[in-house]
C-alpha cells in the first residue's frame, strides 16, 4: 500500500512552547489510522499544521504523492484534496444544511459569476448538479429531509454528521476528523464508527482521525501513533498500543501501568 | 405571563414616562411639532407626540397585568398618565417663574403656552395632568378591549394619524389631480378636516373589522387555489406593481418624484453596501468614497464648466468609465485592508472615505476637482435627444440603475459567490478551508459594492449639475449603513424599507430634520432591542433568529 501522508520531523513553535516536536507519520492509502494523546500533547495542532491553519516552524508535510504542503494556505491544502472536521463543531450556523454541503463542495464548481448573473444553461445545470450531489450527500450520512434546516437548530449528532458531509462535499482523498465522537453517547460513537468505515470501504476515502474514545480508536484504527507533549510515544495496532507501558503511563500517570487497560475494542 | 403590579412599579413607570417628555420639551421637540396641526382645531403632531409615551408606557404596563375587575388596570393607567405630568407641570412653573432660557434655550413661554393649552398656569396645568391621566387610562382601556374591535379602532387612528401627518404633501397632490375644489372638501387650509378625518377613520376600521372576520377565508380558498391559478395570480399582482413603478412619477407629481430619486440614489447604495455588509459580512464605513468616485468622475468627464474636459463624453459615456473607476478603487483599496478583520477593517475604510474626501477639498487637486468650490455646469442624461431636465424624467435614469443592481444582486446571492460570502461572514476560517481564496471573494464584494456606489455617485452627480466635496461626507457612509441595519442586514427588499424609512420620511417630515441624527439614534436603539432582523428581514435572517419553539420543534 502507497503512503498518502507522511509528516517528517514537524515542529510548531509557539514562542518558547513546543507545541508539536518532530511528530512524524506515515498515513497509508485506504487506511483509517488515529492519532491519540492525553488532553494538551499537541494533536490539534497538528492537525492544524497538516491542513494549513498554522505553518509548521520546521519540517516536511508530504501529501499524494510528492505535493509538499507544509506552508500552504488552508485553501490550497483542501484542492490538492485534503478535508478536516473541527474537535468543536464549525458548521456554518445561520446556513441550511444543503447550503453548507454547497459550500464545502466549492471547488468543483466551474462557472464564473458572469454566468451567474447571466444565469447561463452552464451554470443552471452546474447549480442542479451540485444540489443533486449535497441531497446525495445528506442521505449519504443519514440526514434524509433535514436539507432545510438551518444548521444550528440541528440536533447536536446531526450536526456532527453533517459536518463530515460537508468535508466529504470536496471530495477529499484525505479525511481528517478531530474528534467526531466528542460529547456523543456510546451507541452514537458505535454508529459512527461503523459510518467511518463505511466511508473507507464505499467511498474510499483515506481516514485519519484524533480521537478520545478508546473504545472508537481500539476499534476501528489499522494504525494509531501517541502523542504526549508534542512528541510521538509510541506507534503500532491497537494491540501494539494496548500493551504499551509508555501509553499508559501517559494517560494514568507511571505506577498506574500495571494491569490496566486501555479498553478493547467493541 | 400574568404580573402583579405595585404602587412603586406604577410611580416609576409613570417618571419615567414623564422624564422623556420632559426631554422632548427641553430640546424643542414638542413645541417644533405643535406648528404642525393634525386636525383643524383639535389637535396637532407635538400633542401626538406628547401624549404618546405616557400612552405607549400605560398599555403595555397594563397588557398583561392581573385584575378583579376592569377599573383596575384603567385606574393604574390613569395614574401612570397623571404622575408622568408632574415633570412637565414642574417644568412649566419653573419656566414662569423663573428665566431657564439662558440655559435651555427651548424652555419658552411658547412651550408653557403649548402646554397649558392656553390656559394660564394653574387651570391648564390641571388641564394637562388630567389630559394626559385620560388618555393613558384610555391607553390601558384599548390594551383590554377583545382583539376583534381593538385592532380596527387602533388601525383607524393610525390611518388618520398618518394622513393628518403627511397632509401638506397630499394636499398639493389632491389639488393638482383632481382640482381645488375637492382639495378644500378634505382639508381645511392645511389641516385635515375633521369630519373627513372621522370618515377615514371609519373606512380604515370598517375595512380591517372587515378582514379580520373574511380575510382567513380569504387565504383558506387563496391556499386551496391550483398552482397553476397561484401563479397567475403571482403574475397578475408582479404586472400590477411593474405598472405602478412604470407610471410612479405621475400618480407622485414633481416634489414627490424629486424625493423618490433621492430615495432611489440611496437605495442604490444602499444595495451596494448590502453586499459589502450583508452579505459577505465586511464592514465598510467609508462607502462615500466610491459614491464621491463616481460623482467626480462624471463631473470631471462631462462638466460644460471651466473644469470639465471637453473630450466628448456624454452621460452615458461617462457612466461606466465612472463605474469602473469606482470598481478599480475598489480593489486598490481592498487588496491592503482585506487582510483585516471586524473593527480594524471598519477603522481603515473610514480613514479611506474621508482621504477621497479631502482629497476632493485639497489644494493639489483644485486645478481638476475644483476643491470646495466643486464641479459645476454638469450637463443632464440626455436620451435620443431629450434633456431629461424633469424629476419626473430622471426618475426613469435612477429606476434603471436600481433594476440593475437589483438584478445583479439577486444574482449573485443565489449563485455560488452568494454562498462563499455568506460563509465567510459565518466562519472565516472554515470558509478558507473549504477551499475558497478569501482574498478573491473579499474583492469581489468589495467591488461589486463599490461599482453600485459608483454608479449611484454618477447619477447623483448629473442629477444635481454640480457636486462639491461636502456632499460626500461621513454621514453619507453612516446613513447607508443605517437604511441597511433598519431595513434588515442582508435583505434586498430591506434596503427599499430602509431608504423609505430613513431617507423618505424625513425629506416630507421637514419638522423632524433638525431632529434627524436623534431619531436616527432612538429608532436605531428601539430596532435593536425590539426588532434586531429589521423590518424586512431576509428569509435567512429570519430563521437565524427564530424562536426556541421552532427550535424545539426542529430537534423533535
Amino acid at each position: 500500500m502507497s503512503i498518502i501522508l507522511s509528516t517528517r520531523n514537524v515542529i510548531k513553535r509557539f514562542g518558547g512552547l513546543v507545541a508539536v516536536n518532530s511528530f512524524e507519520i506515515e498515513v497509508k492509502e485506504n487506511s483509517i489510522s488515529s492519532v491519540i494523546g492525553p488532553n494538551g500533547a499537541g494533536k490539534t495542532t497538528f492537525f492544524n499544521c497538516i491542513t494549513g491553519f498554522y505553518t509548521p516552524t520546521e519540517g516536511e508535510i508530504i501529501f499524494d504523492g510528492d505535493h509538499h504542503i507544509e506552508g500552504l494556505r488552508p485553501d490550497q491544502v483542501t484542492l490538492k484534496g485534503l478535508s478536516r472536521t473541527y474537535q468543536n463543531i464549525r458548521l456554518f450556523s445561520k446556513m441550511t444544511a444543503i447550503e453548507n454541503i454547497l459550500v464545502g463542495q466549492h471547488k468543483h464548481f466551474k462557472t464564473h459569476w458572469l454566468e451567474a448573473i447571466f444565469k447561463t444553461k452552464g451554470f443552471i445545470k452546474e447549480e442542479e448538479e451540485a444540489l443533486e450531489e449535497a441531497i446525495r450527500l445528506l442521505n449519504f450520512v443519514g440526514l434524509s429531509g433535514l436539507g432545510d434546516q438551518v444548521a444550528h437548530n440541528l440536533p447536536y449528532g446531526a450536526q456532527r454528521r453533517l459536518e463530515i458531509a460537508r468535508a466529504l462535499a470536496s471530495k477529499p482523498k484525505l479525511l481528517l476528523l478531530d474528534e467526531p465522537t466528542a460529547g456523543m453517547n456510546p451507541n452514537e460513537s458505535i454508529e459512527l464508527m461503523h459510518f467511518i468505515r463505511r466511508l473507507r470501504d464505499e467511498v474510499g476515502i483515506t481516514v485519519l482521525l484524533i480521537e478520545h474514545d478508546m473504545k472508537v480508536v481500539m476499534g476501528i484504527s489499522e494504525e494509531i501513533w501517541v502523542m504526549d507533549f508534542g512528541q510521538k510515544i509510541a506507534e503500532g495496532t491497537p494491540h501494539d498500543i494496548q500493551t504499551n507501558p509508555k501509553v499508559i503511563e501517559a494517560y494514568l500517570g507511571s505506577g498506574a501501568a500495571s494491569g490496566l487497560n486501555l479498553g478493547k475494542g467493541e | 405571563m400574568n404580573k402583579s403590579i405595585t404602587i412603586k412599579d406604577i410611580i416609576s413607570k409613570g417618571l419615567i414616562a414623564g422624564v422623556v417628555i420632559l426631554s422632548l420639551n427641553v430640546i424643542g421637540f414638542i413645541t417644533l411639532l405643535g406648528e404642525r396641526e393634525l386636525i383643524t382645531g383639535w389637535f396637532s403632531l407635538g400633542h401626538v407626540f406628547l401624549v404618546a409615551t405616557p400612552m405607549a408606557v400605560a398599555y403595555f404596563t397594563t397588557k398583561n397585568m392581573d385584575y378583579e375587575s376592569k377599573a383596575k388596570p384603567i385606574g393604574v393607567g390613569f395614574v401612570i398618565g397623571a404622575v408622568s405630568a408632574i415633570p412637565s407641570i414642574i417644568l412649566v412653573f419653573l419656566e414662569t417663574n423663573t428665566d431657564l432660557r439662558q440655559f435651555l434655550a427651548n424652555v419658552s413661554p411658547a412651550l408653557t403656552e403649548f402646554l397649558t393649552f392656553g390656559q394660564g398656569v394653574v387651570a391648564g396645568s390641571f388641564i394637562l395632568l388630567l389630559f394626559f391621566a385620560v388618555m393613558s387610562a384610555l391607553a390601558s382601556f384599548v390594551g383590554l378591549l377583545d382583539k376583534k374591535i381593538q385592532h380596527p379602532l387602533v388601525t383607524g387612528v393610525a390611518w388618520v394619524l398618518g394622513i393628518a401627518t403627511f397632509s401638506e404633501v397630499l394636499l398639493i397632490r389632491i389639488r393638482d389631480t383632481f382640482g381645488r375644489g375637492v382639495a378644500k372638501f378634505i382639508f381645511e387650509g392645511e389641516t385635515l378636516n375633521p369630519i373627513i378625518a372621522l370618515f377615514i377613520f371609519l373606512v380604515a376600521a370598517g375595512i380591517t373589522l372587515w378582514w379580520d372576520q373574511k380575510g382567513d377565508g380569504i387565504k383558506v380558498t387563496f391556499a386551496g387555489f391550483s398552482p397553476q391559478k397561484k401563479k397567475q395570480l403571482s403574475k397578475g399582482r408582479s404586472l400590477i406593481l411593474m405598472v405602478v413603478i412604470l407610471f410612479l412619477p405621475l400618480l407622485l407629481g414633481s416634489y414627490l418624484t424629486e424625493v423618490t430619486n433621492n430615495v432611489g440614489i440611496y437605495i442604490l447604495m444602499g444595495l451596494g453596501l448590502n453586499i459589502v455588509v450583508g452579505f459577505a459580512g465586511l464592514l465598510d464605513l467609508g462607502y462615500v468614497a466610491f459614491f464621491a468616485i463616481g460623482a467626480y468622475v462624471m463631473g470631471v468627464l462631462t462638466s460644460e464648466g471651466a473644469l470639465g474636459l471637453d473630450i466628448g463624453f456624454t452621460f452615458w459615456t461617462a457612466l461606466p468609465v465612472a463605474v469602473l473607476t469606482a470598481i478599480l478603487f475598489g480593489i486598490i483599496l481592498g487588496v491592503p485592508v482585506l487582510g483585516m478583520r471586524g473593527d480594524y477593517l471598519a477603522i481603515v475604510t473610514l480613514g479611506f472615505g474621508e482621504i477621497i474626501r479631502v482629497l476632493a477639498v485639497s489644494d493639489v487637486f483644485k486645478g481638476t476637482l475644483g476643491g470646495a468650490q466643486g464641479i459645476l455646469q454638469i450637463p443632464k442624461p440626455e436620451f435620443f435627444g431629450i434633456r431629461l431636465v424633469q424629476p419626473e424624467q430622471l426618475y426613469y435614469v435612477v429606476l434603471g440603475g436600481v433594476l440593475l443592481a437589483v438584478f445583479i444582486a439577486t444574482r449573485l446571492r443565489d449563485s455560488r459567490l452568494g454562498r462563499q460570502w455568506m460563509a465567510m461572514r459565518e466562519d472565516e476560517d472554515v470558509a478558507e478551508a473549504m477551499g475558497m481564496n478569501l482574498v478573491a471573494t473579499k474583492l469581489m464584494a468589495f467591488a461589486t459594492g463599490a461599482a453600485f456606489s459608483g454608479l449611484a455617485g454618477a447619477i447623483f452627480a448629473s442629477k444635481l449639475t454640480s457636486i462639491f466635496p461636502h456632499s460626500f461626507n461621513l454621514i453619507i457612509s453612516i446613513n447607508v449603513l443605517a437604511l441597511i441595519i433598519v431595513g434588515g442586514v442582508g435583505s434586498i427588499p430591506g434596503v427599499f424599507a430602509g431608504a423609505l424609512i430613513l431617507v423618505g420620511l424625513p425629506e416630507l417630515l421637514r419638522e423632524f430634520a433638525e431632529f434627524r441624527m436623534l431619531i436616527y439614534g432612538v429608532l436605531l436603539i428601539v430596532m435593536m432591542l425590539y426588532k434586531p432582523e429589521g423590518f424586512l428581514p431576509d428569509e435567512r435572517r429570519k430563521r437565524e433568529s427564530s424562536t426556541d419553539e421552532e427550535l424545539s420543534l426542529a430537534e423533535n
